[in-house]
């Protein structure tokens, strides 16, 4: 194939439908947009040679003709949305319950969901996400998405800018509205002009052959907006680097000093104390709305913290920490330091800090024979009373409850319903008295103790829920999600019309292109030809069907 | 135009279309590639089989052992099963008699380090008194070796080489003939 010349002088590239500068359409290219079919013309990209139909010749143009087609790209994307779904068929790899037998994949998937789980894990869909060939997939839905654009975008623009006022009569006949009148009085031509250049339509006269043109800018719209999707996928792969983006959790009570995870043991988090306040119920604003919502409001949620980092080379080493930041954490009002961000974000109140007991006689009048504390997240292992007795804690149960077997366990780390087993030695005596204690279980092992322990007081402790993270991601995001959202206004909200004005010998021919709202355009003819003698366009595609 | 020129011209533009496609092409290669690579790598902030065992030191607490601290590095040239634990998770407890068990037996060979996640020392006392348990118990009080080794549910077993390379990580409870199958792999060569 060669260049085509047409037969107003115009020379188009391989592959034209319609010629750039008349219109007209180029005969043995009119498959391509099934124009041989229709008595319509195909307005897609102006009748624009997309090269990639055309051209089949190095890799590289093999390649580019590959991605450059649209049938390509729509596969790809039911393709990643196939194995996006397949891949919520059962749990991800990271969501396997930590209570199972064997977080091991290779035996968790088999023994839970047998020989489909097996399946599901030799074909690797337990880490699907983030497997090699998923982000191939996606990544090449971009390459697509770019070649696909600018594949379309370049030709369209050359056939928008290289367009005569002066179009073949073919072309203004299989436009969609269409009217020819025979005759047509000696001014009637200069009133549409200047109706149409009153309705800020751009009016170019070449030898009485008029176009009017206005929202060209429309047509740029699905360009600007995939541009925005690349910035947004682009931002995407920015995401995965631990430089750009970190997100971790961490939980920490009141006293404790932690180091900050993802940080790799350089920064350590003290939490000196945590604070839950309510609005005052009696307050003259919000009394009543507390009052109507009938429990506390919280008005704050704050971690004091201490930030530290570390100097040390072997992690878990007795670091050397320096105090780097001491301030105040706050919902909103997140406490940066270095490239990392803290916020607040959880909170539980249920964990006891220290419990005190009494040893009191069994037949006595109740009058405490002494009395000891015991820090609950470093217990002593003996209490010496100054009474004289003495206390051993022979068992310690952070969070007590009876396991399958019915034996005292700790269901957590944490002192959320602590039990003991004292032993408990009275003044001189060498023969200890068993007692368990918990809250509201106070059981006397033997049944023949003769003192018994009560818990006198407590004091809870609160734990603070802190999200640790980098994210430089976001104003990518925001960068791509509105040149998005810019691009789908401009193609929305606005409107490519065209009219052609083509004298004949006594009359004019007169066609109208939109890319959509046909009525306004319609509209916008009649407004122009009222009062001259140029016939209505008619809507040619009702007349189709 | 003459037909020699549009020809010269002609080719001109074909070579421009095709050093512009191959650039686009090029960039667009690349970035998919460093997307690949950069999650192949993100999956590389996770030790596994095949790394070298990054070095942590930390105080031990059993009393029926007799060093003071561990420190990873110095057990170069024994085997190392370092083994995270805590009182609390009912599978841990399980494998804890398979590692006293088989202990004596590979002592002089391999280590057992069972690292406790506890938040309390006095449990872990008396959970050592209760199974007996004779190899060193380390403390992670801060959760800094548990934050550099990223592990998340317990129990957690990295089966270390004695060049400190890992061999092999288990997740969840181990069997005593899989503990015995592993500590063979990481036997020193004699």
């Amino acid at each position: 194939m060669n260049k085509i010349k047409c037969e107003c002088g115009h020379v188009n590239p391989e592959g034209t439908v319609l010629c750039e500068a008349c219109g007209k359409p180029i005969e043995g290219n009119q498959h391509i947009d099934g124009n041989d079919e229709k008595k319509l013309l195909n307005m897609r990209y102006e009748g624009s040679a997309r090269r990639s139909q055309t051209y089949n010749k190095s890799i590289i143009d093999k390649t580019w003709g590959f991605f450059s087609s649209v049938k390509v790209g729509v596969w790809l994307i039911v393709l990643a949305l196939i194995a996006s779904a397949l891949g919520s068929i059962l749990p991800q790899e990271m969501y396997i319950p930590a209570d199972a037998p064997s977080r091991d994949p290779a035996i968790f998937y088999e023994e839970r969901y047998g020989v489909f789980g097996l399946i599901f894990y030799q074909l690797g869909f337990h880490n699907l996400y983030s497997s090699w060939w998923y982000m191939l997939l996606i990544a090449l839905i971009g390459v697509s998405l770019v070649i696909c654009s600018i594949d379309r975008f370049v030709p369209l623009y050359k056939a928008l800018k290289k367009q005569k006022a002066k179009r073949h009569s073919t072309f203004l006949r299989r436009q969609r509205l269409f009217s020819e009148t025979e005759s047509i009085n000696e001014n009637d031509l200069d009133t549409v002009k200047e109706r149409l250049k009153k309705q800020r339509y751009k009016v170019r006269d070449e030898d009485g052959h008029i176009l009017a043109e206005k929202g060209r800018f429309s047509r740029w719209g699905p360009y600007v907006n995939h541009i925005g999707l690349i910035i947004i996928l682009l931002a995407a792969i920015l995401r995965m680097t631990p430089i750009m983006y970190l997100d971790e959790y961490i939980w920490i009570r009141e006293g404790e000093q932690l180091v900050i995870p993802g940080t790799e043991g350089q920064f350590y988090i003290e939490n000196e104390q945590f604070l839950l306040e309510n609005h005052d119920p009696n307050d003259e604003v919000f009394g009543e709305a507390i009052e109507m919502e009938g429990e506390m409001i919280a008005s704050n949620y704050q971690t004091d913290l201490i930030i530290y980092e570390a100097k040390n080379d072997v992690a878990g080493a007795d670091p050397d920490l320096e105090k780097i930041v001491e301030d105040e954490l706050r919902m909103n009002h997140p406490v940066k330091f270095d490239r990392y961000t803290l916020y607040q974000s959880g909170y539980q109140l249920n964990e006891f800090s220290n419990m005190s007991f009494d040893i009191v006689e069994e037949d006595g009048d109740g009058e405490a024979l002494g009395t000891f504390t015991v820090d609950l997240s470093s217990p002593e292992t003996s209490y010496e009373l100054d009474s004289g007795f003495q206390v051993e804690v022979s068992q310690y149960f952070p969070d007590f409850y009876m396991d399958e077997d019915g034996n005292p366990a700790s269901e957590t780390n944490f002192p959320r319903n602590p039990g003991f087993v004292f032993l408990v030695y009275p003044p001189e005596s060498d023969t200890a008295e068993v007692s368990f204690i918990g809250i509201g279980r106070n059981i006397d092992a033997t049944g023949d103790n003769n003192y018994s322990l009560s818990i006198n007081d407590f004091d809870m402790r609160a734990a603070s829920g802190i999200t640790v993270r980098v994210d430089y991601t976001l104003p990518f995001f925001g960068l791509g999600a509105a040149i998005f959202m810019i691009g789908v206004i401009q193609g929305m909200y606005w409107q490519h019309r065209r009219i052609w004005l083509r004298p004949t010998s006594d009359g004019v021919m007169l066609a109208a292109h939109t890319n959509k709202n046909w009525h306004g355009v319609q509209k916008d003819i009649e407004k122009a030809i009222d009062g001259t003698k140029i016939n209505m366009v008619e809507d040619q595609q009702e007349l189709d069907e | 135009m003459s037909l020699d020129e549009r020809k010269r011209n002609k080719k001109n533009k074909k070579k421009n279309r095709l050093i512009f496609r191959s650039a686009v092409l090029a960039i667009l290669l690349g970035a998919v590639i460093f997307a690949l690579v950069n999650n192949l790598q993100q999956d590389n902030n996770i030790y596994r089989a095949g790394d070298q065992a990054p070095d942590f030191k930390l105080e031990q607490v059993s009393e029926n052992n007799d060093l003071e601290t561990i420190q990873l590095s110095e057990l170069q040239g024994k085997g190392v099963m370092l083994n995270f634990w805590g009182t609390w998770c009912e599978p841990c407890k399980d494998e804890m008699p398979y590692m006293e068990e088989l202990y004596p037996k590979y002592k002089d060979e391999i280590e057992i380090v069972a690292v406790s996640l506890d938040a309390t020392e006095l449990v872990i006392h008396r959970f050592i008194d209760s199974y007996g348990l004779s190899f060193p118990i380390p403390h992670d009080a801060t959760g800094e070796v548990k934050d550099l080794y990223k592990i998340g549910p317990i129990p957690s077993t990295f089966f270390i080489d004695p060049e400190g390379e890992i061999v092999e990580v288990v997740e969840g409870a181990l069997s005593l003939e899989s503990l015995e199958g592993h500590l063979q792999e990481i036997r020193p060569a004699s």
